[in-house]
C-alpha cells in the first residue's frame, strides 16, 4: 500500500470514530465541516481548476437548502431525497448562469457572481415567493432520525449521512478532474486559446464546470439546511460567499484534500476568534487570506504536498 | 406625476452619491484595470473617522475636508503596502487582496464603533428646496457630485501631476521613460479614488445611517453605474450614476417595489456586461490573440 492509501485510511478510521468520542454539539459543528467541504470542492472545480472566479457561490448553497427545506417542509419529501434533488436543480441553475457568464472573463464574473451574492437574500424574501419560502421568517426543518432502529442518535446519523454523501462526492470529483475533462478544464483556465485549438470546446466545458460547480454547493446546501434545521434569508449574505473563497484559498486552490483543509478552517477558526470579538474572525480571515496570496499561494494542500515530498526517501 | 418627478429628483440625489463611488472605482480601474471590491468599505471607514472627528467637537466642514485628506494618505499607504506586491499577480490573487481588505476594514470597524446603528449629520440646512421636491440633502449631494467632478475634471485636464497620472495610466513604459515615477502615480490615484469615495460615504450616511454594512448596496449601485457609463470613462461613471440612481428610484417605487431593489443592480451589471461590455460611453477592448 502507497503511503497516500495508508493516509487516507487514518483519516477515514478517524473520522468514523470521532462521532463516538466527542459531544453532540461536536459532532454537528463536524456535520458541518463535512458540508464545507463538498461546497468548497464545487467552488474549487470552478474557480481553482476551471479559473472562473466566483464571489456569489453563497447563492447556490441557498439554492440548494431551500430546496431541500420547501421539499420537506410542503411536499414532505423524505430527507435523503431531497439532496439528489437540490443538486439536480442547482446543476440546471448553475449551467444556464454559466451561459452568460462565458461572455465574462476574470474581474468582471467576479463582479457580476458578486452582485449574485449581494442580491440573493432580497430574492429570497420576496413576497411573491413567501408562499413557499416563508419570507424572511425562513422555514424550520426537522431533524431526521436514524432509520431500521440504527443505536446512533439524531446527530450521529446526521454525521454518517452526510460523510456518506461527501465521500461519494469526492470520490466522483476525484474521477472527474484526473480524466480528459479535468485535463480540459485546467488548460482552459491556463491558456484557453491553446485550449480551442487543440479541439477543447471552450463554451461547453466552461458552462459544464459553472454547473458541476453548482451542483456541488448545492448539495452542501441541501445537507446544511438538514443540519441546521432552519433556513433563513439573512443567512445567506455576500459574507457566506466570502466565506467560500477564504476556505479555497486558505485550503489551496485546485486541490481536492485542500477543500477539507478549508472546511476545518472556516468551521473552526471562527469559533476560537469568537472570544475576542464578534467582529474578530472576519478580520483575521482577512489577514490569513492577504498572508496566503503572499506567502503560500497554494494554500494548505501546497504545504502538505511540499511536506511530504521533503520526507520521502 | 408629482410622485414620478419627486422620485426622479430623489433618484438624481442618491444617483450622484453613486456618481461619486463609481468615479472613484473608475480612477483605480483607469490605472491599474482592476475593480477595487473594498472601495466601498474603504468609504464606509472613513466615513466613522468622520463621525469621532465630528463627535469630538469639530465644526463639519473642517472635519470633512480633514477625512478627505486622511482618506488620501489611506488609500496611498494601501497601494504601497498592500496592494503593491500582487501587482504583477493573476487576477484572482488580486480580488482575494480585495476581498480580503473588505472584510478587514468591515470587521476592524465593528470592533471600533460597534455595530450599532448612528446617525450622521448633513450640513445642509432642514427645510426643502425646489417646492416640496427636493430635501436640501439632496440638492446638496447633487451640488458635491458635480463640484468633485469638476476639481477632478480641472485637475486632470490643467495640472501637470494630471497629466503625468494620465500618462503612467495609458502607457506605463513610455511614462517611465520621460520620467514620471509610475509605482506613485497608482498610489495617487489609489489615495484620489479612497478620498472621492470619503466624499460619496459622507454624503451617504444621513440617508442610510451609518453602519459597517451600510456601503454594500452602495457599492453594487456603484459598480452598475460605473459598468453603464462604460468603466474607462469618468464622464460616463457619473452619468451612469445618475441613471442608476433614477431607474432605482422609479423601479423601486412603481414597477417592483422596494424589497426587490438590490435585484436592479443585478440585472443592471449582468445586462450591461453580455449586451454591451463597453458601456455607453466607453472604449471598446480590443485584444490581440
Amino acid at each position: 500500500m502507497s503511503r497516500k492509501t495508508i493516509a487516507l485510511v487514518i483519516v477515514l478510521v478517524v473520522a468514523c470514530v470521532l462521532p463516538f468520542v466527542v459531544s453532540n454539539y461536536h459532532t454537528f459543528q463536524l456535520t458541518l465541516v463535512l458540508v464545507y467541504a463538498i461546497a468548497l470542492l464545487g467552488l474549487n472545480i470552478l474557480t481553482g481548476y476551471n479559473g472562473q472566479i466566483s464571489l456569489g457561490h453563497g447563492a447556490f448553497y441557498a439554492l440548494g437548502a431551500y430546496c431541500a427545506a420547501i421539499l420537506m417542509d410542503k411536499a414532505n419529501a423524505p430527507y435523503w431525497a431531497t439532496v439528489p434533488a437540490a443538486g439536480g436543480v442547482c446543476l440546471v441553475a448553475g449551467f444556464l448562469f454559466g451561459l452568460p457568464a462565458l461572455r465574462l472573463e476574470g474581474l468582471y464574473l467576479a463582479l457580476a457572481t458578486f452582485a449574485l451574492g449581494v442580491a440573493m437574500p432580497q430574492l429570497l424574501k420576496y413576497h411573491a415567493l413567501e408562499k413557499w419560502t416563508g419570507g424572511v421568517q425562513g422555514i424550520v426543518i426537522n431533524k431526521p432520525d436514524a432509520p431500521f432502529g440504527i443505536p446512533l442518535n439524531a446527530d450521529q446519523w446526521l454525521y454518517f449521512f452526510t460523510l456518506a454523501i461527501m465521500l461519494v462526492m469526492f470520490f466522483l470529483a476525484w474521477n472527474l478532474l484526473r480524466g480528459r475533462i479535468g485535463r480540459a478544464l485546467v488548460a482552459i483556465r491556463d491558456q484557453h486559446i491553446a485550449a480551442e485549438a487543440m479541439g477543447i470546446h471552450n463554451a461547453l466545458y466552461k458552462s459544464l464546470a459553472f454547473g458541476v460547480s453548482a451542483m456541488y454547493t448545492g448539495v452542501a446546501g441541501a445537507l446544511g439546511a438538514i443540519a441546521v434545521q432552519f433556513v433563513a434569508p439573512d443567512s445567506f449574505n455576500i459574507f457566506l460567499s466570502i466565506v467560500f473563497l477564504v476556505g479555497i484559498v486558505i485550503g489551496g486552490l485546485a486541490s481536492i484534500p485542500g477543500a477539507l483543509y478549508g472546511a476545518l478552517f472556516i468551521q473552526f477558526v471562527p469559533n476560537i476568534a469568537d472570544e475576542i470579538s464578534k467582529a474578530a474572525p472576519w478580520a483575521i480571515f482577512g489577514v490569513f487570506m492577504i498572508v496566503f496570496v503572499y506567502l503560500m499561494p497554494t494554500g494548505v494542500a501546497g504545504a502538505v504536498r511540499l511536506i511530504t515530498a521533503r520526507r520521502k526517501p | 406625476m408629482d410622485a414620478l418627478l419627486h422620485q426622479v429628483l430623489a433618484g438624481l440625489a442618491t444617483g450622484g452619491i453613486y456618481a461619486s463611488l463609481a468615479l472613484a472605482l473608475v480612477m483605480i480601474y483607469q490605472a491599474t484595470h482592476l475593480v477595487n471590491f473594498a472601495q466601498g468599505e474603504l468609504a464606509m471607514f472613513t466615513t466613522y473617522i468622520a463621525w469621532s472627528l465630528i463627535n469630538a467637537g469639530m465644526p463639519y466642514w473642517a472635519a470633512f475636508f480633514l477625512t478627505v485628506a486622511i482618506a488620501f494618505v489611506l488609500g496611498v499607504v494601501i497601494e504601497r503596502v498592500v496592494i503593491r506586491p500582487v501587482e504583477r499577480a493573476p487576477v484572482l490573487a488580486v480580488v482575494v487582496v480585495f476581498i480580503a481588505l473588505l472584510l478587514i476594514f468591515n470587521s476592524v470597524t465593528g470592533w471600533i464603533y460597534t455595530y450599532t446603528i448612528k446617525q450622521f449629520p448633513s450640513p445642509f440646512p432642514e427645510q426643502p428646496i425646489l417646492g416640496r421636491y427636493l430635501s436640501s440633502h439632496e440638492a446638496g449631494a447633487i451640488g458635491v457630485t458635480l463640484v468633485v467632478l469638476a476639481l477632478l475634471y480641472a485637475f486632470f485636464r490643467f495640472t501637470p501631476l494630471g497629466l503625468a497620472m494620465r500618462a503612467a495610466a495609458q502607457n506605463p513604459e513610455s511614462s517611465r521613460l520621460v520620467g514620471i515615477r509610475v509605482g506613485w502615480m497608482l498610489a495617487l490615484g489609489w489615495g484620489l479614488a479612497a478620498a472621492i469615495g470619503s466624499v460619496a460615504g459622507m454624503m451617504v450616511a444621513p440617508i442610510v445611517y451609518l453602519d459597517p454594512n451600510m456601503m454594500g448596496g452602495v457599492l453594487l449601485y456603484a459598480f452598475a453605474a460605473a459598468l453603464v457609463g462604460g468603466i474607462d470613462n469618468p464622464w460616463g461613471a457619473v452619468a451612469g450614476g445618475f441613471l442608476v440612481g433614477v431607474l432605482e428610484n422609479v423601479l423601486g417605487a412603481f414597477v417592483i417595489g422596494n424589497e426587490l431593489k438590490l435585484s436592479v443592480a443585478l440585472v443592471i451589471i449582468v445586462g450591461v456586461l453580455l449586451v454591451k461590455p463597453s458601456g455607453f460611453f466607453g472604449r471598446v477592448q480590443v485584444t490581440r490573440v
